[in-house]
């Protein structure tokens, strides 16, 4: 305590802030069912999967004697293949995911929000979950959730840059990763990170969240346009003239997302702060069962 | 026509351009936002470069709002008075002639204008009316003639002594602005070439047409009068009305005629159709909508035709034609009055203005009575000699009522064969003769006359005597009508007379025909004529209190040339002859001035200054209001004046809640009181009457329900300022001594609740000591009562028949107990032809119900109950005490019966009558 004098502070800090958001999350993954756990594929595991019929090679301490009784032939018991994952979670952390349109809250906040449950649903399905670009690797089991949640809430008051520069680029060799950020900055590292994660064979998810407002570009007027940390801005003298040529390079944008995770193996998927959690997490959810399949 | 107060402020409209620059320039502030995807919007060039500065509207507007500042702060006035350029005197003329009248106010208020302007600037204003007489001009100052100039009038005569005011201008330089009444005058352009001389002239006209009305005449039976106007070039209809009193008295149109003038017609005929009766009432014909004495023509004897009966009691014997007493007579009116003929029986129930009787010879006393009769109600008997007079013995002896004279016996007779002396000429008439001024024909002679008995009356009553004296027309006065008598004969035999014009202008002076206008005028001279009212400019008649008599020449030179000073337009009157002077004279035409060239004719349209700095600020700060609401707009900022506009519309939607839940709560109650037949007590704001009024209504509901069709719901009480009374059957009204008047409001409430069906029980609750509520010695409470019945409308009452429906409309009643048992009710009274018929038990009284019902037994407190249903006042004692309290619940149904049935009750009684009738 004496050598962190701040801890405790930020720690209440957190202790007041953190819950909510660990409620919230817990509380998002709730709504997603668990119907259809497991590989569905034959493998290490304790639940029974099929029986086969015993082929030259397996070992007689496979055969299913119960089952083989009440034939002729020898039936191998398989079980359903259980092989933990580990899922690598990179929240995008720059100012300008603090951008928040109307009374919306930040991007941030979704984002956080959003891995926070997904990292819930995947602890709860016994995968091993980590952020990347943090020390700790991977791990299962609830504790590490609260982990997480440190070290997702630290993230608060940690200054930032404008737009993320730099994207994990070691991996996990056959991992999972989900990168969740607005992807407004420069795509170059995410190039790089991308190309690194196909070298790894780690397959992902891009989601970006975007505020409604950045969608619909609903600006008028003689505008000067700041970006969220100031380093950047533009002056028009009419916004409203800029909001179709705005809406294509957003959407040219969209599409050279699409076209890095295709290149890459990656799903990419586009979430507003303006619409419900649930729909994003549920997909990202799907999104990454259909990687393993 | 604008000016300005300021020009030099106007230099700043030069610095507009530069303005345009300056603001060009300035682009509007931008907003600062923050926003993530500024990434994606780098390199994105704005499409056009005139974004960055204002857009030109808004520009312009900027401009327009600044150009309107300048502009108001230079003072512009609308219609600027022209300062004037000289303070030398300034003389005012105004016509003032009768042509003047009928825009006199846009005169005086000219005039006005002329002297404000001059009295800003400090010049001397003389003021002169030219219908006045001609005196120095004076010059004040002008505000001492602003009392003056209110008090000035038109004149009902034209400008006439143009020639002496010229000889009145003094000399000296001084400006003129002459007020003209449009119509050129005798000496106008010299007085203006005068004026000229001395100074600026300034002249002012209106374009608005005159019309002006001539004197009536007779043609063919039709009167006709001749309208002229001034000013032609447009097609026009005028109305000439002929006024005069109805047969009660009263003025009134009498007759009323459409004339049409074509778009060039100076002049036209107005052709009234009368019959005699109305024609003889007319006082003065007028120009519709025309107010000014130019556009009235009065109304003389040249307009009435007397009715004259020419009676000749012995026209049994044959004669020549020519020689019939009356044949002069007759030719003399037949065109100036409406002759009757016949015995004296047929002609006095006619009435006629004058009896003629030829050679009258002694005529029975009953025919004498009537006639004498007549004659002092205002007849003009005029009676002729003849040989059968001069051989009766009428008048000889004694005074005869119906001879001005007592006769000598036989005649005078000369010229003739036995008689000395030649025939006798008549003699100059006398100054107090009605035939004063009348020219005699030299050659008339009278042959034959009789002689009247000298005696101290002859000398008065002679009016026309022979060169010797003998009097030849005698007449006296008897009660307000007159006898007269010429002493020869109607026809040629004894003199020449009838033969003469002298005998029509004779008869004319006496009235006997009318003056036919201005062949009248040697009729008119020699007298003295009384005006009897005279007009002023506006055409009104005013008392001629001021005025002496006019002599005759000059009532012939006004006829002719117009009425002046001295002899205004009126009607003037010597005995019997009424002639009118006109104010426009007979046949004189309407000229319209001519102004020289050179001289401007302007209108005389006021034109008020209006200073526009106000509106033009005004104008200025929308324009400046439109330039911020612009500048949000340009600014993409508008939004928030969204939210302001809905704040502000969301404030100006506040009040109406309130009002909203009044009305509500009002629905409310009237959803109650119509949900079945409630019945209702007038709030008196004294508790302990509330109180009570509530307690017995519900008893007596509790009554009705016992014993009648009739459930009533729980009784509510009426506030009448607040609440509405029209669905109630019947109001308790308990009157207290100090109760409150209702405001105008509640009248009108209960007005109409009464009007449309609704009845009030008053309750003076004081035992009706005072006997009824009407009369003397009233209680307090009667006294409120009256107070408060002041307002509504109630019919008038007495006291409750003995056969009213009330009586037994559901129970037989002759008493209505309350709490008191001995006094009566007051209800509508029966009208008065209400009778009893057979076989009925009582009369039809009312087809209706009562609207009110007036008593003092205090009831309530008879009725009264409490919560469990139980009486709690006391109500008499013992047995007697409850039989009252019943007899009090008897009148409170049948009361709440007669009010819901109405008449139905009534008509139940006829039943056993109507079956009777239908069974037969």
């Amino acid at each position: 305590m004496t050598l962190f004098p701040d801890l405790r502070a930020r720690a209440e800090a957190l202790g007041q802030s953190l819950p909510p958001l660990l409620a919230a999350a817990e509380h998002l993954a709730a709504t997603v069912t668990f119907g259809e756990h497991g590989r569905r594929r034959p493998g290490r595991g304790d639940d029974f999967w099929q029986y086969r019929p015993a082929r030259a090679g397996d070992s007689l301490r496979w055969i299913d004697w119960r089952r083989s009784a009440r034939s002729d032939q020898a039936f191998v018991q398989e079980r359903e293949w259980q092989a933990a994952q580990s899922v690598v979670l990179w929240v995008d952390r720059a100012q300008s995911m603090d951008f928040a349109g109307g009374s919306r809250p930040p991007k941030s906040d979704r984002a956080r929000l959003l891995a926070l449950a997904l990292a819930a649903l995947l602890v709860r399905a016994g995968e091993q979950v980590g952020l990347a670009g943090h020390p700790q690797p991977p791990r299962a089991g609830k504790g590490q959730m609260q982990r997480l949640l440190e070290v997702l809430a630290a993230d608060l008051t940690a200054p930032a840059q404008d737009y993320a520069a730099a994207l994990p680029d070691d991996f996990i060799r056959q991992g999972r990763a989900v990168f969740i950020s607005d992807f407004l900055g420069d795509l170059s590292g995410l190039q790089r990170s991308l190309a690194q994660a196909a070298a790894s064979g780690v397959k992902g998810l891009l989601v970006q969240v975007l505020d409604p407002d950045e969608e619909a570009f609903p600006f008028d007027g003689r505008t000067v346009f700041v970006s969220m940390g100031g380093s950047l801005a533009h002056e028009t003298q009419s916004a409203g003239d800029l909001r179709g040529r705005y809406l294509a390079r957003l959407g040219e944008r969209k599409a050279r997302l699409a076209e890095l995770a295709q290149a890459a193996g990656w799903v990419y998927a586009s979430h507003h702060t303006g619409q419900p959690a649930t729909t994003a997490l549920l997909w990202t959810y799907r999104a990454l069962q259909g990687g393993w399949r | 026509m604008i000016g300005f107060s300021a020009p030099l402020l106007l230099i700043g409209l030069l610095a507009l351009p530069v303005l345009w620059i300056l603001l060009r320039a300035v682009p509007p502030a931008a907003t600062r936002r923050r926003f993530a995807g500024v990434a994606l919007l780098l390199g994105l060039a704005d499409k056009s470069q005139q974004a960055d500065k204002t857009p030109w509207w808004l520009l312009a507007l900027r401009m327009m709002a600044l150009a309107t500042m300048i502009l108001a702060f230079a003072g512009p006035v609308l219609n600027p008075k022209s300062a004037a350029r000289t303070s030398d005197p300034l003389l005012i003329i105004m016509d003032g002639g009768w042509a003047d009248a009928y825009d006199w106010p846009l005169r005086q208020a000219k005039a006005a204008s002329l002297l404000d302007d001059a009295g800003q600037v400090g010049r001397l204003v003389a003021v002169v009316q030219l219908t006045d007489l001609p005196q120095a001009l004076d010059f004040r100052a002008a505000a001492d003639w602003r009392g003056r100039l209110a008090a000035m009038a038109p004149r009902a005569w034209q400008v006439q002594d143009l020639a002496l005011w010229r000889a009145r201008l003094p000399a000296g330089p001084y400006d003129t602005a002459w007020i003209s009444d449009g119509l050129a005058h005798s000496g106008q352009a010299e007085l203006l070439a005068s004026l000229q001389a001395q100074g600026h002239v300034d002249v002012f006209a209106s374009d608005q047409p005159i019309y002006a009305l001539g004197p009536a005449r007779q043609v063919d039976g039709k009167v006709t009068l001749k309208v002229q106007r001034l000013r032609t070039g447009k097609p026009a209809l005028v109305d000439v009305i002929a006024l005069g009193p109805d047969p009660s008295g009263i003025q009134r149109d009498l007759a009323r005629v459409r004339v049409t003038f074509a778009a060039q017609d100076s002049a036209a005929l107005a052709l009234l159709d009368l019959p005699a009766e109305l024609r003889n009432r007319v006082t003065r014909f007028a120009v519709d909508g025309q107010r000014s004495a130019g556009a009235v023509s009065l109304a003389d004897d040249t307009l009435k035709r007397r009715k004259v009966a020419l009676v000749n009691e012995s026209a049994d014997g044959e004669g020549l034609q020519l020689l019939a007493p009356l044949h002069y007579l007759r030719q003399a009116l037949i065109l100036s009055a409406d002759l009757l003929s016949g015995g004296l029986d047929d002609v006095l129930p006619a009435n006629p203005d004058v009896i003629v009787l030829a050679d009258g010879a002694q005529m029975p006393q009953a025919k004498a009575a009537a006639l004498q009769s007549w004659v002092e109600k205002g007849g003009l008997l005029l009676r002729f000699a003849g040989p059968r007079l001069a051989a009766s013995d009428i008048a000889l002896m004694a005074k005869d009522p119906l001879m001005p004279v007592t006769l000598r016996q036989g005649g005078l007779t000369s010229g003739g064969a036995m008689s000395w002396g030649a025939p006798k000429a008549l003699a100059a008439f006398a100054q107090s003769s009605p035939f004063h001024g009348l020219a005699i024909p030299p050659d008339l002679r009278v042959r034959t006359q009789v002689l009247a008995q000298p005696d101290a009356d002859l000398p008065r009553r002679t009016l026309a005597v022979l060169e010797d004296g003998t009097p030849l027309v005698t007449r006296k006065t008897l009660g307000q009508g007159q006898v007269v008598l010429f002493h020869v004969t109607a026809n040629a035999e004894w003199s020449d007379l009838p033969l003469s014009g002298l005998f029509v202008q004779m008869l004319e002076r006496l009235a006997v025909s009318a003056t036919s206008g201005s062949a009248g005028a040697d009729v008119l001279a020699g007298l003295i004529w009384t005006p009897e009212h005279i007009l002023d400019g506006w055409g009104d008649r005013v008392d001629p209190t001021a005025l002496a008599g006019v002599d005759g020449a000059d009532l012939v030179a006004a006829l002719q040339r117009g009425p002046s000073g001295a002899v205004p337009a009126g009607v003037y009157r010597h005995e019997g002859l009424g002639v009118a002077v006109n104010a426009v004279p007979v046949d004189q035409p309407l000229v319209q001035a001519a102004w020289p060239l050179g001289v401007a004719v302007q209108g005389l349209t006021l034109v008020a200054e209006i200073a526009l700095k106000g509106p033009m600020l005004a104008l200025a700060m929308i324009l400046l209001l439109c330039d911020a609401v612009a500048s949000l707009a340009v600014m993409g900022r508008l939004g928030f004046g969204r939210g302001a506009g809905a704040g502000l519309l969301a404030l100006a939607l506040l009040a109406p809640p309130q009002n909203a839940q009044a009305d509500e709560a009002a629905d409310q109650r009237a959803i109650a009181a119509t949900q079945g037949v409630v019945l209702a007590y007038v709030i008196t704001r004294d508790a302990a009457v509330d109180a009570t009024s509530a307690a017995s209504l519900q008893g007596l509901s509790d009554q009705l329900i016992f014993r009648t069709a009739i459930e009533p719901l729980m009784p509510m009480g009426v506030d009448l300022e607040k609440d509405e009374v029209v669905f109630f059957p019947c109001l308790y009204w308990p009157v207290t001594a100090d109760a409150a008047t209702p405001s105008d409001a509640a009248y009108t409430k209960l007005n109409h609740y009464l009007r449309t069906g609704g009845m009030i029980l008053f309750d003076t609750r004081d035992a009706d000591v005072a006997g009824g509520g009407v009369g003397q010695g009233l209680t307090p409470e009667g006294q409120a009562l009256q107070r408060i019945a002041q307002g509504l409308d109630i019919p008038p009452l007495a006291p409750l028949p003995g056969d009213h429906v009330l009586t037994r409309s559901f129970y037989l009643l002759q008493a209505f107990p309350g709490r008191f048992a001995e006094g009566g009710l007051w209800v509508e009274a029966p009208p008065p032809d209400a009778t009893k018929t057979d076989e009925m038990p009582f009369r039809n009284l009312n087809d209706g119900v009562t609207p009110v019902v007036i008593g003092g037994n205090d009831w309530a407190s008879a009725w009264a109950v409490d919560d469990d249903g139980w009486p709690f006042l006391p109500v008499g004692r013992g047995a007697a005490g409850d039989q009252q309290r019943e007899y009090a619940y008897r009148f409170g149904i049948n009361l709440i019966m007669y009010a819901l049935t109405g008449n139905y009750k009534s008509d139940q009684v006829h039943v056993p009558a109507l079956l009777e009738r239908l069974g037969k």
